[in-house]
C-alpha cells in the first residue's frame, strides 16, 4: 500500500504542473476556446470549399463516374454569354441593393437616437420585424404586391396619381424591385447595427461642437461619421458579401426572368445543376470565380476603409 | 426498497424489448415512399394506397406531396444523396434525363415476367414511356387543352359559346377567333376592340390571357395549340435530334400571338402574366379567355363567376392540342424494387385508375376510368366534353416533344419567348438564334 501511494504522488505531481503550465499559456487557451468553431468552420466550410474547387476540374453529375478535364469547365464558363451576363445583373444588384441600403439605414439610426429611450426601442422592434421573417414569406409577400396587374403597389400608385408599373415583369425594373424588396427586409437591421455604433461615440464630442458652434449637419460630417467607421466596416463587408450571394428572393420572385434580366450568379450556379442535369464541374467552377470576386472585394473595401483603425483617439 | 429495485428491473427488461420488438416489425414491414406533385389528387391517390396497403398487408406505402417548382428539386437531390422516393410521377418533360443520368428501372422484364397488359390504356400512352426497347413507368392519366372562358363577359358582350365550336384561327390575320377576343377587349371608355375608337393603351378586360411566362419550348398550354394547327411540329420525331423553331409557320404564329398584346391591346401584357401568372389574372376576372389544361379542370371552376370550356379554333390544318400522358416510374435507387414495382403495378391497374376516375381531377390512363372521371362532372353539371371531344378527334392531338436535353431547351427557349413578348425582338430573329442554340446541343 505505502510503495505505491509514494510512486502515484509524483505522477499527480507532473500533471498539476502541466496544467498549470499550459493556464499561463494564453495563447493554447486562446486556441481552445476558438476550437469548437474552428472544428464546425473545418468540416462544413474549409472542407467543402476545397473539395469544390477539386471538382471544378472534373467533368461529374454526381451519379456517374466522374472525368478529370482539367480547366475545361472554366473554359465553357469563359465562353457562356450567359456566365458574363449574370455577373453584370449581380453587379447591377449589389450597386442598387448596397448604397441605398446603407444611406436609408444610417439616416434611420440617426432618427431613431434623437426619440425618446421608449419611443426608440419600440421602433428598434418594429424595423427588426422584416428581418426576422424569413426570406422566401418575404419574397412570396412581394410577389403579391408588385404584381402588375392584381397588386397593391399599384393599387397605391394609383391613388397617388403615378401610373401602372410592371415591376418584376419588365428587365427594366426587375432587378430594382428585388433588390428593393432586400432593401426593405434588410434595412431595419443594418440600422440597429448603425445605432449600436453611434452609442459608442461620446456625448461630450458633440456638446463641444455644438459649443463651437457646429450645426446638426456639420456634426454629422465631422463626428458622427468618421467615429462610425468601424461599424460602417463591418456593415458593409458583410452586406456586401450578402448581397453578391443574392438567390432566395430571385428564385421565388422570377426564376432569372424576365429574358435574364435577374440571372444572378448563384442562380447561374443553380441552374448548372438543377435545370442543366447537374453539371457539377460547371457550377463549381463558377462558385470558384465568385469566391476569387469576393476575396478581392473584400479585401479592397478592408483597404480603402482602414478597417483596423479608430479615428476616436484623434479627437480625445 | 425492494419494490423499487422491482420497478427498476421491470423498467430495464422493458427498455431491452421494445426496440427488439421494433426491428422485428421492421423486417416484416416494408414502407414505399410515394411522390406526387398535384395536392388537388392528393385524396384519389391516398385512397389508392390505401386498398393497396389492404390487400398487401406486408407493405406500407407513404405518400409526399411537393408543388411543382419544388418536386424536380427534391427528385433530383434525392437522386444524389440517395434518398429519393422508392416511387414517384414523373413527366415526359424530365424522363429523357434521368434515364440519361441512369436513375430510373426498367420495368419491361417485370412487365413480361407479371404479364402486365400494356394495351388497356388509351393509345400511344403507354409507348411514350420506351425508349431502345426499355420501359420507364406505366401510364395513369392524360390530359389535351381547350380554352376556358368567363362567362358572365361572353354573356355581357353578347356573344353565344356555341361560336366556339366553329371558330376558325391563322397566323395572318387571327380568324375568327381574333375578332371574338376583340370584341371581349374593352377599355377603360367601354370600346371593344373592334370599335375605331378602341384605346389600346388603356384596357381595362382583356379577350385573352395565356401563360407565356412557362411557355418555353413546349408552349403546352400557350402557343402550342396554335403553332401545331400550322401543321408545324417541334422535331424530327419522338426522340429526334432536330428541333425546328425557325420553321416560318412557327415564328409567324409566334409573332401573332406576341403583337396580342404588343400591338393590339387584345391580351394581357407579358409583365401581368409574369408574376402570379395567367391563371390568377383570369381568375381576379381581367381577362375573358384563356387556353388550359385538363388537370386545371377544378381549379378554374373555383372561380367566384361562371366558367364554361370551349373547343380550340380550328387552324389552317385543324384543331391540335397536345396530348400528354404522366407515368409512375421507379427510382433504381429503391431497396424495395419488387414492393416498388407491386405499387406501380396497382397505381396502373383499373382498380386505382377508377378511385382517380371517379375523384373527377384528371382523366386516367385507362378509358373505362375516364368515362367514370365524366360522369362525376356530367352529375355536377360541368360539360368538360371541349378536352374528351379533343382527344376523341382523328388527328385531334399530337405528344408531347419527347428528346433529350429538356432542361438546357427550357432555358433557351423561355429566354428568347420572353424576348419576344416583351418586344425587344422580332419572333423570327430570336427564334432562328434560339434554334441553334439548341439544335448545337445534339451535336
Amino acid at each position: 500500500m505505502a510503495a505505491s501511494q509514494i510512486h502515484i504522488k509524483p505522477k499527480r505531481f507532473i500533471l498539476f504542473e502541466l496544467l498549470n503550465r499550459l493556464g499561463n499559456n494564453e495563447a493554447l487557451i486562446g486556441y481552445l476556446f476558438i476550437l469548437p468553431s474552428l472544428i464546425g468552420f473545418a468540416i462544413f466550410f474549409a472542407y467543402p470549399a476545397v473539395r469544390a474547387v477539386y471538382i471544378s476540374f472534373l467533368d461529374w453529375n454526381l451519379l456517374t463516374d466522374a472525368k478529370y478535364v482539367g480547366l475545361e469547365n472554366y473554359q465553357t464558363l469563359f465562353d457562356d454569354k450567359r456566365f458574363w451576363d449574370s455577373l453584370q445583373v449581380t453587379v447591377l444588384y449589389v450597386l442598387w441593393n448596397i448604397p441605398l441600403q446603407t444611406v436609408l439605414a444610417i439616416f434611420m439610426a440617426v432618427m431613431l437616437e434623437r426619440f425618446s429611450t421608449i419611443t426608440s426601442s419600440i421602433m428598434r422592434g418594429i424595423m427588426i420585424l422584416p428581418w426576422l421573417m424569413p426570406n422566401v414569406v418575404v419574397a412570396l409577400l412581394w410577389l403579391w404586391i408588385l404584381d402588375p396587374s392584381i397588386g397593391l403597389m399599384n393599387e397605391f400608385l394609383k391613388a397617388m396619381g403615378i401610373g401602372r408599373q410592371p415591376f418584376m415583369g419588365s428587365p427594366d425594373q426587375a432587378i430594382q424591385s428585388i433588390a428593393g424588396i432586400n432593401i426593405w427586409r434588410h434595412v431595419g437591421y443594418t440600422s440597429i447595427l448603425v445605432f449600436a455604433g453611434l452609442k459608442t461615440i461620446p456625448k461630450s464630442l458633440y456638446e463641444a461642437a455644438a459649443m463651437d458652434g457646429a450645426d446638426d449637419l456639420m456634426q454629422f460630417r465631422k463626428i458622427t461619421l468618421p467615429l462610425l467607421r468601424p461599424v460602417l466596416v463591418f456593415v458593409l463587408v458583410t452586406s456586401v458579401i450578402g448581397s453578391f450571394q443574392v438567390f432566395d428572393t430571385v428564385a421565388v420572385t422570377t426564376g432569372g426572368g424576365p429574358a435574364g434580366s435577374t440571372r444572378v450568379i448563384i442562380y447561374y450556379i443553380y441552374q448548372q445543376v438543377f435545370e442543366r442535369r447537374i453539371k457539377m464541374g460547371m457550377a463549381t467552377a463558377a462558385s470558384v470565380v465568385l469566391f476569387s470576386i469576393l476575396i478581392t472585394v473584400t479585401i479592397v473595401q478592408m483597404r480603402l476603409l482602414r478597417s483596423g483603425e479608430s479615428d476616436l483617439a484623434d479627437y480625445q | 426498497m425492494k419494490s423499487l429495485r422491482a420497478v427498476i428491473f421491470i423498467a430495464l427488461i422493458l427498455a431491452m424489448t421494445v426496440p427488439l420488438t421494433g426491428l422485428a416489425q421492421a423486417q416484416d414491414d416494408v414502407t414505399i415512399r410515394y411522390m406526387l406533385w398535384d395536392n388537388n389528387q392528393l385524396p384519389a391517390y391516398t385512397e389508392c394506397a390505401n386498398q393497396f396497403m389492404e390487400s398487401n398487408p406486408g407493405i406500407t406505402v407513404e405518400i409526399e406531396q411537393l408543388g411543382w417548382g419544388d418536386y424536380w428539386t427534391a427528385v433530383q437531390t434525392g437522386f444524389v444523396t440517395g434518398d429519393a422516393p422508392d416511387v414517384f410521377t414523373n413527366h415526359l418533360a424530365k424522363y429523357p434525363e434521368f434515364v440519361a443520368l441512369e436513375q430510373l428501372v426498367d420495368v419491361q422484364p417485370l412487365v413480361e415476367r407479371d404479364s402486365v397488359p400494356t394495351d388497356i390504356y388509351y393509345p400511344g400512352l403507354a409507348e411514350l414511356w420506351v425508349k431502345d426497347g426499355a420501359r420507364y413507368g406505366l401510364p395513369k392519366d392524360w390530359d389535351t387543352v381547350a380554352v376556358i372562358y368567363n362567362a358572365d363577359m361572353l354573356e355581357a358582350a353578347g356573344i353565344d359559346p356555341a361560336v366556339m365550336d366553329e371558330w376558325t384561327w391563322n397566323p395572318e390575320d387571327g380568324g375568327t377567333f381574333e375578332q371574338v377576343v376583340a370584341q371581349l377587349t374593352l377599355d377603360a371608355n367601354g370600346n371593344n376592340g373592334l370599335s375605331p375608337d378602341f384605346d389600346k393603351d388603356n384596357v381595362v378586360q382583356y379577350g385573352f390571357t395565356n401563360d407565356w411566362a412557362t411557355a418555353a419550348g413546349y408552349g403546352q398550354t400557350s402557343f402550342s395549340v396554335f403553332t401545331a394547327s400550322t401543321g408545324w411540329t417541334y422535331n424530327n420525331g419522338l426522340w429526334g435530334n432536330e428541333y425546328y423553331y425557325d420553321d416560318p409557320r412557327f415564328t409567324q404564329s409566334i409573332q401573332w400571338i406576341a403583337d396580342l398584346w404588343l400591338e393590339k391591346g387584345y391580351a394581357a401584357p407579358f409583365a401581368d402574366v409574369s408574376g402570379l401568372g395567367s391563371f390568377a389574372l383570369f381568375q381576379s376576372g381581367k381577362a375573358a379567355l384563356t387556353t388550359d389544361g385538363s388537370w386545371m379542370i377544378g381549379s378554374y371552376l373555383g372561380s367566384e363567376f361562371p366558367v364554361g370550356f370551349g373547343r380550340l379554333p380550328i387552324g389552317p390544318e385543324g384543331r391540335k392540342s397536345m396530348f400528354n400522358g404522366l407515368a409512375d416510374s421507379i427510382w433504381v435507387g429503391s431497396k424495395h424494387q419488387e414492393e416498388a414495382w407491386q405499387w406501380v403495378k396497382y397505381l396502373g391497374s383499373a382498380e386505382c385508375q377508377n378511385i382517380v376516375g371517379q375523384a373527377g381531377v384528371v382523366f386516367p390512363a385507362i378509358p373505362e376510368a375516364t368515362d367514370l372521371s365524366l360522369n362525376v362532372r356530367a352529375d355536377a353539371g360541368v360539360d368538360v366534353s371541349a378536352f374528351t371531344l379533343q382527344a376523341a378527334e382523328e388527328g385531334g392531338t399530337f405528344l408531347f416533344p419527347i428528346t433529350d436535353y429538356g432542361g438546357e431547351i427550357t432555358v433557351i427557349m423561355q429566354e428568347a419567348m420572353d424576348r419576344i413578348a416583351l418586344g425587344e425582338v422580332d419572333a423570327e430573329t430570336a427564334l432562328t438564334e434560339a434554334n441553334e442554340e439548341v439544335n448545337a446541343l445534339f451535336e
